[in-house]
């Protein structure tokens, strides 16, 4: 069934008084999302999405991650309760799990859809889409087609793609559940880059404890049947981030409060 | 090799076709069977030679026929799914008229067309019938299986309904086009020719199938085999055509046109 809703406002820039970073960017107010089949995702959430930062959201299977992004991005609506954003809406880029890549155009064309749905011409975008390109790593493969492209090449250009409008604000979807752990790792520190350098805001929907600790400065971890919230853990620790923090006290101990939060979460006995 | 695996690929079916027709041409001369009960393969290709300007004549009325109900059944077909596609009400109302068309066997169509019809209109009507139904189903099905987070995708920008149309759903579809046009041009060279034999058997016609009516009549079996053997000719033509085109257009991209890596 199609979600979306029918009315066509027009994308507002961020606009107004600027936010100073941790502010909320967005609120979920008491939102619950019940589907057609009866399945409640949420159930009365209330969630900030604050400037600036690294928000994770952690929790096993069913608890609501990927609706919270479908809701923010207004690919759906909530049955009840409200979605507020403090200065207009802005522009949103989405990463989903698959590359979700049209196989039939080039990396160029796919990176430079976001630009046609906004009127921009072909020569004019050429730069804006080369850019993007160039920041992922894949300046040279503009007239590649995804087949000849590997797994995490085409993520990479599924975030060129989510990226070359340039939007305050990045919704992911278990981008890297799909790669292998090499890749993963790679594009973890290439993510965080990429974040510093547009200063985007960033909500990243996981399963993995480390990976959130990784990039992170704050893990909310949810539980299911309903959705909702139940730990929220700032990671005090400045972005980006090297290697070598997988290997301090303070990641362990990170990782080790967050795993029992997601243990709770989902009803085993905490490991302490 | 790559060589040698071409050179199998094609010498095999070539000498096996060329065995067979040696044996055919062998056996009608050793048990001297009458030629109008089965022409040897060499009486047939004298009588192709011999009564080519007929035989080609009628092949460009087939062949004509074929391509214009095609042509007809391709714009129809397509602008019908695209229309499917953007509302499912005409789709519901439409589409079992769209089904009763295509289970109704066209040899069953066609004495009712002529009498309603001259007789090549009434032959294109038939070609057109069969030709249609198949690009139609074909491309609709594409149409409906754009991939859903591409959809998903396009929602977030705000696509308008025809720019998922045009920029997603079309080129999504085309693969499937591809497959429906190549059931549908055989089908159209199909349509045509039983619509022909039905109008032949009345005294009516002029294309190929024509030609194999009137021989018939006439007992002369060599022009019918040699008439045959044209059509066979002109639906291997068809299908190369068709496939080649797919191939053209989908080789840099889709799965069904590609190689596997070794």
């Amino acid at each position: 069934m199609n979600e979306t809703s029918t009315t066509r406002e027009a994308v507002v820039p961020l606009s107004g008084a600027a936010l100073t970073p941790g502010d909320a960017l967005v609120s979920l107010r008491s939102v619950s999302k019940t589907f057609a089949n009866s399945v409640t995702a949420l159930a009365g959430l209330n969630l900030d999405v604050r400037e600036g930062e690294f928000l994770s959201l952690l929790g096993p299977s069913g608890c609501g991650k990927s609706t919270i992004l479908r809701l923010i991005s207004r690919l759906t609506n909530p049955t009840s309760g409200q979605i507020e954003w403090r200065s207009g809406r802005p522009e949103i880029g989405f990463v989903f799990q698959e590359p979700t890549l049209m196989p039939w155009a080039t990396v160029f064309s796919n990176v430079f859809l976001p630009l046609r749905f906004r009127g921009v011409s072909r020569a004019k975008a050429k730069k804006k889409v080369q850019d993007a390109l160039d920041s992922v790593g894949l300046g040279k493969f503009a007239n590649a087609y995804p087949r000849e492209l590997s797994g995490g090449m085409k993520m990479r250009v599924s975030i060129a793609r989510a990226l070359v409008l340039r939007p305050p604000l990045l919704l992911m979807d278990e981008p890297f559940a799909a790669l292998d752990e090499i890749t993963r790792l790679k594009l973890n520190d290439e993510l965080v880059q990429l974040k510093c350098a547009l200063g985007a805001t960033i909500v990243f929907v996981t399963h993995s404890v480390y990976e959130s600790v990784y990039l992170s400065t704050r893990i909310v971890v949810m539980a299911p049947r309903p959705g909702r919230v139940v730990a929220e853990i700032p990671i005090e620790a400045p972005l980006p981030r090297a290697e070598e923090f997988r290997l301090g006290a303070f990641y362990a101990q990170k990782c080790r409060e967050t795993s029992a939060a997601l243990h709770g979460a989902m009803g085993d006995k905490a490991i302490s | 090799m790559a060589i040698r695996d071409r050179l199998v690929e094609f010498v095999l079916p070539a000498s096996a076709l060329i065995l067979a027709l040696l044996a055919w041409e062998f056996i009608v001369w050793y048990a001297a069977i009458p030629t109008y009960v089965l022409p040897a393969p060499s009486l047939i290709l004298k009588t192709l030679y011999v009564d080519w300007d007929t035989l080609f004549a009628s092949l460009l009325v087939t062949l004509h026929i074929t391509f214009e109900a095609l042509f007809v059944a391709i714009m129809g077909g397509v602008a019908l799914a695209m229309l499917f596609a953007q509302s499912r009400i005409i789709e519901r109302a439409f589409f079992p008229f769209a089904v009763v068309m295509q289970v109704t066997p066209i040899i069953s169509i066609a004495p009712l067309l002529l009498v309603y019809l001259s007789t090549s209109t009434a032959v294109l009507v038939c070609a057109f019938l069969v030709a249609f139904f198949p690009i139609l189903s074909n491309t609709a099905l594409g149409l409906a299986s754009a991939d859903h987070n591409l959809i998903d995708l396009f929602d977030l920008y705000r696509a308008s309904r025809w720019q998922q149309l045009l920029w997603l759903r079309v080129p999504s579809a085309l693969p499937y086009f591809l497959g429906g046009l190549r059931i549908g041009g055989g089908l159209a060279l199909i349509g045509a020719i039983v619509a022909e034999i039905a109008a032949g058997s009345a005294g009516q016609g002029a294309g190929l199938a024509y030609r194999i009516v009137e021989s018939g009549f006439r007992l002369n079996i060599p022009r019918m085999f040699a008439a045959l053997l044209l059509i066979s000719v002109a639906g291997i033509l068809i299908f190369l055509l068709f496939t080649a085109l797919s191939h053209v257009l989908l080789r840099r991209w889709h799965d069904s046109a590609r190689g596997r890596e070794a």
